[in-house]
């Protein structure tokens, strides 16, 4: 008989070794077709809506200039309206790795600010999601009283409350970071709020019944069925939500006026036309996402294999 | 006279739904004594599930009088009286099998260093010693029911409430699962009220056969069984079983003819 590892012990190779790369390489190709594609796009945009400033500018000096001289010019502006995709790069390699990690040039540094308020206003928000979904669920009046106003909360626009927030936060004497936090803890209860409801309600009527059989309290119920049933729905939410606290975050940032941040170094950015450090900071604002959501995926298989899911 | 495990006298319950009432129970007289083996069979809508629900105080009569243990079903469902192995086996798929056993225990508050011992104890009665650390998902629907019932056993109740525990399951699995239950009632003695739409499963199981009828629900017939005890599969090709069978066919179609 041939050597095959797979027939002996097929659970462990799909958990451990097949994943990763069997899953990198299949989803590679088509994601870099998607990528080249984008990037030929860019670059001819970047030509077509800085051609106008350019051709000014190529006129100006009086010299002859052809396609080649335009292409050029447009691609490598200081202060293009587009930025060729390699300016983005190059901005945000020396933001990342050349400037000190503690000083206002370092994307690194601005990261860390925006991060920090992310994470607190996503741990606010989780813990407030939770409890509110825990209080729908186990109360009727909650459940009638409490529903339409956390929906009514999510059409207020964002923008409209954050100054607000960080006008009365700030006279309390709280840090930039408080309000930062608390209008990306508002961007992030709500997932969280409706998919635990939902979550904890998902319970099956016969495990109900059978915690009936037990005399179980709501407590012991609520710990040991609904809880452990609405983790998948836990982290569904908390998916959307940390991309949403994000967003809070770099929103928080914007009415502040705040020296440090990803939203600073937008907001700093279009003051003074720097679209390029615009488009650097948003790069960074990206990545930082697809890190945050990577990260819950991560915990969401090490949480799924220790309560028993399938491989 | 030891006192009954089930008492019922005129026993009736109603659903109030949308457009009409349902009558689910209608004048039900039952007495179950300690250490019976009781099926209650009939087609679907007769009320046989909803009446083992009444016993365990997942539904409450309309009107007529019940006791279970000589108290209330809701006092006997707050003393733990009584385990119930569900159609589904209604695991928690997050735990494996050990724990799902250890769960009325956990409940219960049984100190940690007990739960282990006893729920393994069950687990070697049902035949599943080694598979403890299984999740469900791993186990056939035969193994699942196996658990669910080696769970029901775990608060060592005397009184075990089984709601068509085989239904689902292939008839080579039913049989050796009957067998293995009949033991099982068998050793420790416990009274078992058994709901099922199998003529041989009840008759198998029983020494007495409650046969059920719809619209409204009701008890038709109350049918002794003369089989011996200790019997075994090979019981069911015997003159006694056929007869008794055969009484549980003919009650059973006298109920349907009261439809169309």
């Amino acid at each position: 008989m041939k050597t095959e590892p797979a027939a002996t012990a097929p659970e462990a190779v799909t958990l451990r070794g097949r994943g990763v790369l069997a899953e990198a390489s299949h989803h590679a190709s088509p994601v870099l077709g998607v990528v080249l594609a984008l990037l030929v796009l860019w670059y001819a945009f970047a030509v077509a809506l800085n051609a106008p400033r350019v051709t000014e500018q190529l006129d100006g000096l009086g010299a002859r200039w052809g396609a080649r001289e335009l292409v050029l010019a447009a691609w490598s502006m200081e202060r293009p309206v587009l930025p060729a995709p390699h300016q983005i790069a190059q901005a945000f390699w020396q933001g990342v790795f050349e400037a000190a990690p503690d000083s206002p040039r370092s994307l690194v540094f601005h990261a860390g600010v925006t991060l920090s308020a992310t994470l607190l206003g996503f741990a606010l928000g989780m813990v407030l999601g939770v409890l509110l979904a825990i209080g729908v669920v186990h109360s009727r009046v909650l459940d009638r009283g409490l529903l339409p106003w956390i929906i009514a909360s999510q059409t207020i626009p964002i923008l409209a409350i954050a100054p607000m927030v960080v006008v009365v936060l700030g006279s309390l004497g709280l840090p930039p970071l408080a309000s930062k936090a608390v209008i990306s803890m508002y961007l992030c209860f709500f997932p969280v709020a409706v998919g635990m409801v939902k979550g904890l309600r998902s319970p099956k009527v016969l495990q109900l019944d059978l915690m009936h059989t037990y005399r179980a309290s709501h407590l012991q119920v609520l710990l040991k069925l609904r809880l452990p049933s609405a983790v998948p729905f836990l982290f569904a939410s908390a998916k959307v939500a940390v991309t949403a606290s994000l967003v809070g975050a770099i929103v928080g940032e914007l009415p502040t006026g705040a020296q440090a941040g990803l939203g600073a170094r937008l907001l700093s950015g279009s003051y003074f036309g720097q679209t390029i450090q615009i488009w650097s900071a948003l790069l960074m604002a990206s990545l930082l996402g697809v890190l945050l959501v990577a990260a819950i995926s991560l915990s969401q298989r090490l949480v799924g294999r220790a309560m028993g899911a399938r491989a | 006279m030891d006192q009954p495990v089930v008492h019922a006298e005129n026993l009736s319950l109603v659903f109030q739904t949308a457009d009409t009432p349902v009558i689910a129970l209608s004048g039900i007289d039952l007495t179950i004594q300690r250490g019976e083996f009781v099926s209650l069979i009939g087609p679907s809508g007769c009320g046989k599930t909803t009446l083992l629900r009444v016993i365990a105080d997942l539904e409450r009569a309309s009107s007529g009088a019940i006791t279970v243990n000589g108290v209330s079903p809701e006092r006997a469902r707050l003393d733990r009286a009584y385990g119930y192995v569900f159609q589904a086996s209604a695991l928690y798929p997050w735990r494996d099998v050990l724990h799902n056993v250890m769960l009325p225990l956990e409940i219960t508050g049984r100190p940690p260093h007990e739960r282990r011992a006893m729920a393994e104890q069950q687990l070697a009665l049902v035949g599943l010693q080694g598979f403890v650390r299984k999740f469900p998902w791993q186990l056939s629907g035969g193994m699942q029911q196996r658990v669910s019932i080696a769970r029901a056993l775990a608060l060592q109740p005397e009184l075990l409430l089984m709601d068509e525990p085989f239904g689902a399951l292939d008839e080579i699995t039913r049989d050796h699962l009957n067998e293995q239950l009949l033991r099982l009632w068998e050793q420790t003695g416990k009274t078992v009220i058994f709901v099922t739409h199998s003529i041989s499963e009840a008759v198998f199981l029983s020494n007495r056969i409650v046969v059920m009828t719809p619209r409204p629900g009701r008890i038709l017939e109350v049918i002794q069984s003369t089989l011996p005890a200790g019997r075994d599969l090979d019981a069911r090709e015997t003159p006694e079983f056929i007869d008794v069978a055969r009484r549980v066919r003919t009650a059973l179609r006298a109920g349907h003819s009261y439809e169309d």
